[in-house]
């Protein structure tokens, strides 16, 4: 979706301002807001794909006005209410009231480093060969859907060139809406900072993305 | 009494929120408040940059280890033991004398846990998010970082699954040098590529 989260390119929001020695931590409730976000997610009700498409629905004024871990207890919220853990009535009392759905598996304090070494890797095999290979011309298609992309704006409908050729992916435009992992080949595709940013770019400027390949087409 | 608890009625709202969240999960049985303990912990103080340092001084130190982790990051790094979550599928990309690699997230904030740990503010905020890709040597001036107009800049926008380590050219004057004394010179900022690696004379280290 053409979301608040989609920030290539845009302007206006000022220096980045690098804090000097920071801490992991800002406030005492952002470390429980991770482990919270993990220990839900660990539940094993959503996907990663999933809970990034909650995210980006914040409304853009939300999503701008909010810190990162903000941010992520707010999708956690709309996560628990989809998946019938937490009710409105929960949240509103700050109690434990209604029924939570039965969770496929609870996450204890001593399984915790096993689960954080092993991650979730994501690559799956693929029956098909690949449609491209490295130095194929190729140009992103101009694809505005309303649910989850990993395409950004700036990158669309530009013409760049396969730099490598990864794994199959589970693809997230269709993950994150329950809709099957459909994995497809990756690809590393890069572009001259001119076909994206026109005149005026930075002629040593080379900008790449991992693009799905049906997010591409032959040039 | 000891006060080494907080007070609700003390909390900024949002505290009160997320602790509400935990409140009400841990009721239902859904999370286990001990669970997030270890998970903070690591975070804290187990997983963080000095993982990444360490794969990239082995990488100046070893021809070899270079070589295999620029063709297979993911499993030089695991030899290392730094595996796991936001790190299952690695790349390693070179700095050279003609090529600078600046590594961003613009859709959201995918960044490489397992060898430099949870990410800053400013890498998930905004302002880096939306200039890396249009005005990167803007951003860089920012770090205090100017590379001569010639200098080709690579960003690497983090869109799928793959997390990206950047491995800076070993400083001129450190030959000889030790693994551990060479991952000193490794900032977490060179692995973002908002930085270089810092010269010998940075470090105030005794021979």
């Amino acid at each position: 979706m053409n979301g608040p989260q989609d920030l290539g390119g845009q302007m206006g929001f000022g220096p980045v301002a690098p804090e000097t020695d920071e801490p992991y931590f800002h406030a005492a409730w952002e470390r429980r807001a991770l482990g919270v976000t993990l220990c839900a997610g660990a539940m094993g009700a959503w996907t990663i794909d999933e809970s990034r498409h909650a995210r980006e629905s914040l409304h853009p004024a939300d999503y701008y006005s909010s810190s990162y871990y903000q941010i992520w207890i707010k999708a956690l919220e709309t996560l628990l209410k989809r998946h019938g853990f937490v009710s409105e009535r929960d949240l509103e009392a700050g109690e434990a009231i209604d029924k939570a759905a039965p969770p496929k598996r609870i996450l204890k304090a001593e399984n915790v480093p096993a689960v954080l070494a092993k991650g979730s890797p994501c690559n799956r095999p693929m029956a098909v060969p690949a449609r491209f290979k490295p130095g194929d011309a190729v140009r992103t298609k101009n694809l505005n859907p309303t649910g989850h992309t990993r395409l950004p704006r700036y990158a669309r409908g530009r013409q760049g060139r396969i730099e490598a050729v990864h794994d199959g992916f589970v693809f997230p435009d269709s993950n994150a809406h329950g809709q099957g992992e459909s994995p497809q080949w990756v690809y590393t595709v890069v572009f001259d900072g001119a076909e994206i940013w026109g005149e005026g770019a930075d002629p040593a400027l080379v900008v790449s993305i991992d693009a799905w390949e049906s997010y591409l087409e032959p040039a | 009494m000891s006060h080494d608890h907080d007070h609700d009625n003390e909390l900024d709202p949002f505290a009160a929120r997320v602790r509400a969240l935990e409140t009400i999960l841990t009721r239902k049985g859904l999370i286990e408040p001990a669970a997030i303990d270890v998970i903070v912990d690591t975070y804290e103080t187990k997983i963080g940059p000095r993982n990444g340092a360490k794969v990239v001084a082995k990488a100046w130190s070893d021809p070899d280890y270079a070589d295999w982790l620029k063709r297979d990051a993911t499993a030089a790094i695991e030899s290392l033991s730094y595996t796991g979550r936001q790190g299952e599928h690695m790349q390693a990309v070179f700095n050279t004398e003609e090529t600078h690699n600046l590594v961003v997230c613009t859709l959201c904030s995918c960044y490489p846990w397992s060898v430099l740990g949870l990410p800053p503010v400013w890498y998930k905020a905004p302002p880096y998010r939306s200039r890396a890709v249009i005005d990167p040597r803007g951003v860089l001036e920012e770090f205090g970082l100017t590379l001569p107009a010639s200098t080709k800049i690579r960003v690497w926008d983090s869109t799928a699954e793959l997390r990206y380590l950047v491995v800076s050219m070993r400083p001129a004057g450190t030959e000889g040098w030790s693994e551990e004394r060479l991952a000193e010179l490794v900032s977490r900022d060179a692995m973002i590529g908002t930085a270089l690696a810092r010269e010998p004379q940075q470090t105030r280290r005794p021979a």
